[in-house]
């Protein structure tokens, strides 16, 4: 098993610590609710260290790109940052993604997810025809994502860079805590605001960087936050996780996605055909968001069925929220019960268990 | 960890204890508590009946997780914990004390004695 440039630092502090894509990775501190909330209101760290960074440039890197991606990566210039997702020959997803956008035309990062190095890696490469220049920096880079309403306000004396006035999904390269060359992107999986920072795992970076933001935030109360709240709060916001809402079988326009599926884009890009196929014929079945009417609290893989008991689809993620006081989840059902206020039942088990299509974010 | 010394401990991480003569309190152990979490409802949908040692009495959910409870003996399930109604964190805050979850008539009060003391229950876990 794999450790991030912070795995001691988890294990010091008594995190509860499992295995997550091969890592070494913290599940929870003071317990999920707690962190949970504790992002909401004020300001967590969590150490995403474990996700893929490729870096791909020349002047061939934006044409492997857009031919590979839905979403259309020239409407980026130099310092912006877009979510995306690559696509296989059926229309499925590879992995969902964060483009940012180094050196417009010349040098961009891929952000992936840590379950999906190898393969997206070996996708791409096969695809690189022209030959851009690709380099794997995952186990090189580190990445904290401090996120919460305080975030940039307890970072700021930190760097030169102005944090509390970056946009979102946009990012500055600069000092920060006394480090060089830290990116530092107005991102997150949260809905809650703040930043994630990358920067080269070498010498002391690691160790200084979060020493400096946990004195930076003591006297606001920051506090670590582990996966688990991250799951729950990315899930009340209605975020994709890649493995449970989609996958290489779902199709970005049945999953929502249809947002960063450019089908107009100028280069064509992989399946693109079968996705205006799709959005032609109207898709079969949908990702939609739900809550409980009952109690009750979905799993991912659960059944949902009808008021009659048919089976018309499955649950991909579900929780108690901790900021709402209910249970909520996302999953696949038909097209017919798909629009909101739809009366569906969670079959737990094998239980019906009544909950109704909702909007996300969930309120 | 806190293990008291006074219960009998099972594999999947319940304790008992005998409360008067022939009934007993069933709940589960700190360390089980400490794997699930922000626990957020207790359901049982047994009270009334008669189960036998192994038999599903109902389930615990927390925020990330669900997980079976077990009848630690055989017994008949008198009734559910109703403080854990409206407070369910008190199965983390004290597993052991207020977090109990049912109260059974035992049915043979020497069914306890094939448990794990809390020495050996401290083996499992360490």
């Amino acid at each position: 098993m794999k450790a991030t440039a912070f795995t001691n630092f988890h294990i010091a502090l008594g995190a509860k610590m499992a295995e997550f894509a091969g890592n070494n990775m913290p599940i929870s501190y003071s317990g999920i609710n707690d962190e949970h909330l504790c992002v909401r209101t004020n300001a967590g760290v969590f150490d995403v260290s474990h996700m893929g960074e490729f870096i791909i440039k020349g002047p061939h890197a934006l044409s492997l790109i857009q031919r590979i991606t839905t979403n259309d990566v020239s409407k980026i210039t130099s310092g912006k940052a877009q979510y995306n997702c690559l696509t296989n020959e059926e229309g499925g997803i590879i992995d969902d993604l964060i483009v940012y956008c180094i050196e417009e035309n010349k040098v961009y990062m891929l952000v992936v997810n840590a379950s999906n190095i190898q393969k997206d890696w070996d996708w791409i490469s096969a695809h690189n025809t022209e030959n851009a220049e690709m380099k794997n920096i995952s186990d090189a880079t580190c990445l904290l994502a401090i996120q919460g309403p305080n975030a940039c306000k307890i970072l700021q004396p930190l760097t030169s860079i102005d944090m509390i006035n970056l946009k979102y999904y946009t990012f500055g390269k600069g000092e920060f805590a006394g480090v060089d060359n830290v990116l530092i992107s107005a991102t997150g999986y949260t809905g809650s605001g703040g930043v994630e920072i990358y920067f080269e795992n070498k010498e002391d970076h690691a160790e200084k960087i979060w020493n400096a933001i946990f004195d930076a935030g003591k006297s606001s109360g920051i506090k670590p936050i582990g996966l688990g709240a991250r799951d729950t709060l990315r899930l009340e916001m209605g975020f994709c996780l890649y493995g449970n809402d989609i996958d290489d079988t779902t199709s970005p326009l049945e999953a929502g996605l249809g947002w960063i599926t450019k089908l107009n884009k100028e280069t064509k890009f992989t399946a693109q055909g079968i996705l205006q196929q799709q959005k032609e014929e109207g898709i079969k079945r949908k990702l939609i968001g739900f809550e409980m009417l009952e109690r009750g609290i979905p799993r991912h893989h659960y059944p949902i069925v009808d008021a009659g008991g048919k089976e018309i689809g499955y649950v991909t993620s579900g929780t108690q929220a901790p900021s709402l006081g209910k249970a909520v989840g996302l999953g696949y059902v038909t097209i017919e019960n798909a629009s909101l206020d739809q009366e569906i039942f969670i079959s737990i088990r094998n239980q019906p268990v009544k909950a109704k299509v909702t909007k996300v974010p969930f309120k | 960890m806190n293990f008291p010394e006074n219960l009998k401990y099972t594999k999947d991480h319940e304790w008992i204890r005998m409360d008067g003569d022939e009934n007993a309190l069933i709940g589960i152990t700190d360390f089980a508590q400490g794997e699930l979490g922000d626990i957020v409802y207790v359901d049982v949908t047994t009270v009334g009946k008669e189960l036998a040692e192994g038999d599903l009495f109902g389930t615990v959910e927390a925020v990330k997780t669900v997980s079976d409870l077990f009848m630690p003996v055989s017994g008949t399930v008198l009734e559910v914990n109703a403080a854990l109604e409206k407070e369910p964190e008190l199965i983390n805050s004290d597993p052991y004390e207020k977090g109990w979850m049912i109260k059974i008539k035992i049915a043979n009060k020497s069914d306890l004695d094939h448990l794990m003391d809390v020495a050996a229950y401290r083996d499992l876990v360490s």
